[in-house]
């Protein structure tokens, strides 16, 4: 998103992450123009630290479903963020939650569509 | 009443064990294998192994039939997002959860999660029970409804000390309910004399509290 031109905060509780965004590039993430931010996402201070109020899109995507949902729920209602996407690797719940309005990305439910491809090239 | 509590730690097993034994229907909800063998030598069918996030655990409990839905594992996030769809997927009328840290309070607000029952408030609120000093109390919060309860000790040398229920000058929207007076309450008439020592706890609407407490403390006391 950054190489796209985007303005782009990451927020993430693991400092090595910051160290991987960097990892392989010429420029190091903040030379780029990124920012990031230590933090926990369901803490408001950490959120606004990383520019939720100015955010046009909010991405939630640790590694927690609940997390995940929470925040993109946070962001939504509770700091208006325009669009809202949202990582959901449990099929039943992105389904339902993509009912209620939120812009759900399930990997699962694509891993399995991409499955059942691969198999019907087979047979 | 059918009941399904999710997370089986000390507050779910225990909550689980009392309203058996008052007689209901219960299902706990533990998505630790260990601890869910455990506690199923106790509670037996009334235990099932699983993930109270996941909707198909969920439905396996039978939450469509479910009276009430008792959120209470020790992670704020998954007590939000399983009363949420308790609430909005499977239409459950009551809900509680826990919460653990105070500070996710305002997030089960705000998603509509209510009522919250928060063992770090109920332990301040208790701290505040015990040391007098401290002047004020709130005993009873019905946010729905808009009012507070609050317990407030007479100073020596209040504005209220020695005057009547009648003479007190408290702002519209407070009323004085109970008189605490030698180990015993009762509720006062407009006439009752309240005097310093006593504790009366007083009805009001949120956010009158300092002009209240004015009225029972001396003027140099006043915080």
């Amino acid at each position: 998103m950054l190489a796209a031109g985007h303005d782009v905060s990451v927020l993430d509780d693991d400092p090595l992450s910051h160290e991987r965004l960097d990892a392989g590039q010429a420029t190091s993430w903040e030379d780029a123009g990124g920012q990031f931010t230590v933090g926990t996402a369901i803490e408001v201070e950490a959120l606004q630290e990383a520019g939720i109020e100015q955010a046009d899109v909010f991405i939630a995507a640790t590694h927690g479903d609940n997390t995940n949902l929470l925040i993109a729920q946070i962001a939504q209602k509770g700091f208006e963020v325009p669009n809202v996407i949202v990582r959901v690797m449990d099929p039943g719940r992105a389904a339902w939650y993509a009912e209620q309005g939120l812009r759900t990305v399930c990997p699962t439910q694509k891993a399995i569509e991409m499955f059942d491809e691969a198999i019907k090239e087979i047979v | 009443m059918y009941a399904v509590v999710a997370g089986g730690g000390k507050v779910g097993w225990n909550l689980a064990r009392e309203l058996i034994a008052k007689g209901h229907e219960v299902t706990l909800l533990e998505s630790d294998r260990d601890r869910y063998l455990t506690i199923e030598q106790e509670l037996e069918h009334a235990v099932q192994y699983g993930d109270a996030t996941e909707l198909w655990v969920l439905e396996r409990a039978g939450i469509q039939r479910a009276d009430l839905v008792i959120a209470v594992t020790g992670d704020d996030e998954d007590n939000v997002l399983i009363c949420q769809v308790a609430k909005e997927k499977y239409l459950c009328e009551r809900i509680i959860a826990r919460v653990n840290n105070p500070r996710n309070r305002e997030w089960f607000a705000l998603l509509n999660i209510q009522p919250v029952v928060s063992a770090t408030d109920l332990i301040l609120r208790l701290i505040e029970h015990e040391v007098p000093s401290y002047g004020l109390v709130h005993l009873l919060d019905l946010r729905d409804e808009q009012l507070e309860i609050i317990e407030v000790e007479v100073l020596e040398g209040a504005p209220a000390a020695g005057r009547t229920v009648a003479e007190v000058s408290l702002p519209d929207g407070a009323l004085i309910i109970s008189v605490l007076r030698d180990g015993g309450g009762f509720v006062p008439k407009g006439d009752t004399l309240i005097n310093a020592g006593d504790e009366v706890l007083v009805v009001l609407d949120p956010g009158l509290e300092d002009a209240i407490t004015a009225q029972f403390a001396p003027p140099a006391a006043r915080r």
